[in-house]
């Protein structure tokens, strides 16, 4: 029983790592209808920054906590502003293309970021170094959960309660829903739709930079490629949960993360990526938009 | 049709062989002839080249001392750029210039597809660089011999360290589901099965690059390994032994040539103290190998390239024991191989039944105080 509990536990950390970056793609989708490849690119860039950030910090003699506020607040400004900058470059010239060109944009921008930190940066490892303090209160279920990983689970689960709230009862929030439903409509009434379509992209981006650093540290080492493998994994997550949902983004990634714990588990670490994907098969054939996502209504 | 072409094809090159090995023995008492056969142009002459120039400072240094048996040695040089299909024609001509050993070649497929042609005309030839574990092992070539470990050496020596030296009962096998780590880990997995001293309590592979192992890691603590033994590249080690340390897990971390890397010790920091690994056993001190080096560059003024002192014993160990078997027959050399240890750059070697070097091989090392250190 304790075993279960303890991979249950294992599975719900990776869930909540999923889902700090399927956020980031899950409201991109639910206002613009785009799946911004280059997201889990702006959550590597994030970590990247937050790295060179508290290594000057450290340097200088800043203590722990401080360098870890520091260091997040940095990296939120710098990935905002590559959020920004991506959409207004890669996005919004094609606002009224076809479906598919932003698409490729996306993929084409995300290639363009992988290369320009490997050359920019390196190509190698880089040790992350573990910006979270140690709890004392956790010493005693150390060789259950570690700082860094309740830190992971306490951050995601806020931040979807924050989330919610900005979305549902702010006046931004109010404006993105109406954005989301009909873009015309929306402009129509009076809302800046490029106003809200861009601080989507900065709110996905901060996302993804707080994502950065949280998991970086958990983990312990980055590199430029750190962002295709986390965004494909939260990418599937977020499809499980209902894409441009965003209860259905949390939900999915721990799903997700649940399974591949059990499968690795019980099975064998071997079919990880098989039973994860089977899942994602077998929920999309009986409910083809996710497991809480809306029934897209056809536009006559 | 085919079949028809083949065995026509085969009897040409049998009667070529004939011919040239009749016209051969007229002129054996003038040379010694050594073929070197392998990558020298192409995409991947880096690895061949290097053999090539060893033969030539061997050869040099051997005849201004006299030569072999009293006879001059004659180089044979013979490209296949590393092609299996280019290789047996390499071969062919070898063989048709009255080669008595060959030092190739240099790519395992190549020497795989030229070792059935040797074979037949019965030349003892000798490989720097080919690896895979089947050329010795499979008995198929008697006369092959190599100076270089088979992939299966690494995972010998993670098993006997195991075994003979930590003395454990209960170990997992990981793996990263790659051809180089997959290939270790099965290794490691026969031979702890074989030996029957050992449990292997888990044998999986993990995927390369994901974000958290905490689950592998739960299950290596329930089955109460005493050791992991990890097959495969650094990222993932690092990973898997930083959430080990975290869970409280004091498991041994033994693992390959792919993790004996300064980077995995820069990335996973103190988690990486006390991790084994193996890797290539250092030879830098050795004064034949620091000789070697230094006769390249005043000869060619470069450092010289991958395999060169693996080439430069090779071609050592073939031409010491012609000189030991008195002649070149195949069956007097190899016997020679076998029984008399030579002096090489790669310490005091000879062959075993197999083919393969005793006294070359893996080392297994330590990371002590941020540092890889040689366990003696």
């Amino acid at each position: 029983m304790e075993y279960f509990f303890e991979l249950f536990l294992g599975g719900l950390i990776r869930g909540s790592i999923y889902a700090l970056i399927a956020l980031g793609y899950t409201m991109v989708y639910g206002i613009i209808g785009l799946i911004n490849f280059a997201h889990g690119e702006i959550y590597m860039i994030g970590a990247f920054t937050a790295l060179i950030i508290a290594n000057v910090l450290t340097l200088h003699g800043f203590g722990q906590i401080s360098v870890l506020i520091l260091a997040s607040i940095a990296a939120i400004i710098y990935s905002a502003a590559y959020g920004l900058t991506i959409e207004q470059m890669a996005y919004k010239p094609l606002r009224r293309a076809p479906r598919l060109s932003p698409l490729i944009s996306a993929i084409g921008m995300s290639i363009f970021l992988q290369n320009y930190v490997l050359l920019a940066q390196t190509s190698d490892f880089l040790p992350f170094p573990c910006l979270i303090p140690d709890f004392e209160f956790l010493a005693p279920v150390a060789h259950i959960i570690d700082s860094s990983a309740l830190a992971i689970l306490v951050t995601t689960s806020i931040i979807m309660v924050l989330l919610t709230v900005l979305i549902k009862f702010t006046r931004i929030g109010k404006a993105m829903r109406a954005t989301a439903q009909d873009r015309t409509m929306a402009l129509l009434v009076g809302i800046n739709v490029n106003r809200i379509i861009s601080a989507t992209f900065v709110t996905g981006s901060a996302l993804a930079a707080i994502g950065g650093v949280l998991i970086a540290s958990h983990v312990g080492q980055i590199n430029f490629y750190i962002g295709f493998i986390a965004g494909i994994k939260a990418f599937t997550a977020a499809v499980l949960g209902g894409i441009g949902s965003i209860p259905g983004a949390v939900l999915g990634s721990l799903i997700l993360g649940c399974t591949e714990s059990f499968a690795t588990g019980y099975i064998s670490s071997d079919y990880e990526d098989v039973f994860a994907f089977t899942l994602l098969v077998l929920i999309l054939i009986f409910r083809p938009s996710g497991i809480l996502g809306r029934k897209e209504d056809q536009k006559v | 049709m085919k079949n028809f072409i083949n065995k026509l094809l085969l009897t040409t090159i049998i009667c070529m062989v004939a011919v040239f090995v009749s016209v051969e023995t007229g002129f054996a008492s003038e040379t010694v002839k050594l073929g070197v056969a392998g990558a020298h142009s192409g995409d991947l002459a880096s690895y061949g080249i290097p053999s090539v120039r060893a033969a030539e400072l061997v050869v040099k240094e051997i005849n201004s001392k006299g030569g072999v048996l009293g006879r001059e040695v004659q180089l044979l040089v013979e490209d296949d750029v590393c092609k299996p299909e280019v290789a047996t024609n390499t071969a062919t001509r070898l063989i048709s210039q009255g080669v008595h050993v060959v030092l190739g070649h240099i790519c395992s497929g190549a020497t795989k597809s030229a070792l059935g042609i040797y074979n037949d005309s019965k030349i003892v030839t000798m490989s720097p660089s080919a690896t895979n574990p089947g050329l010795t092992q499979s008995g198929r070539y008697p006369y092959f011999f190599r100076t270089i470990a088979s992939d299966d050496a690494q995972a010998r020596l993670e098993t006997n360290f195991a075994l003979d030296v930590l003395k454990l009962k209960k170990i997992a096998v990981i793996h990263d589901k790659g051809d180089y780590g997959k290939g270790i880990a099965e290794f490691a997995k026969k031979f702890l099965e074989e030996s029957g001293r050992a449990e292997v309590v888990l044998y999986e592979g993990v995927t390369p690059g994901a974000m958290d192992y905490s689950a592998i890691v739960q299950k290596i603590k329930r089955f109460k390994a005493e050791a992991v033994i990890y097959g495969g590249y650094h990222p993932e080690a690092a990973k898997i032994i930083k959430q080990m340390r975290k869970k409280r897990m004091k498991t041994i971390f033994i693992s390959d040539d792919g993790v004996k890397d300064d980077t995995f010790i820069k990335v996973a920091g103190k988690n990486a103290e006390g991790v084994y690994a193996t890797g290539p056993k250092d030879v830098s001190a050795n004064p034949m190998a620091v000789a070697a080096n230094e006769a390249h560059k005043k000869e060619y003024g470069t450092e010289p390239g991958a395999f060169f002192l693996n080439a430069y014993s090779a071609a050592l160990a073939l031409l010491n024991a012609v000189e030991k078997a008195g002649k070149t027959d195949y069956n007097a050399v190899s016997h020679a191989l076998r029984t008399e240890y030579v002096d090489t750059p790669l310490g005091k070697i000879r062959f075993d039944e197999r083919g393969d070097t005793i006294g070359i091989g893996f080392s297994m090392y330590q990371v002590r105080n941020g540092v890889y250190v040689e366990l003696k």
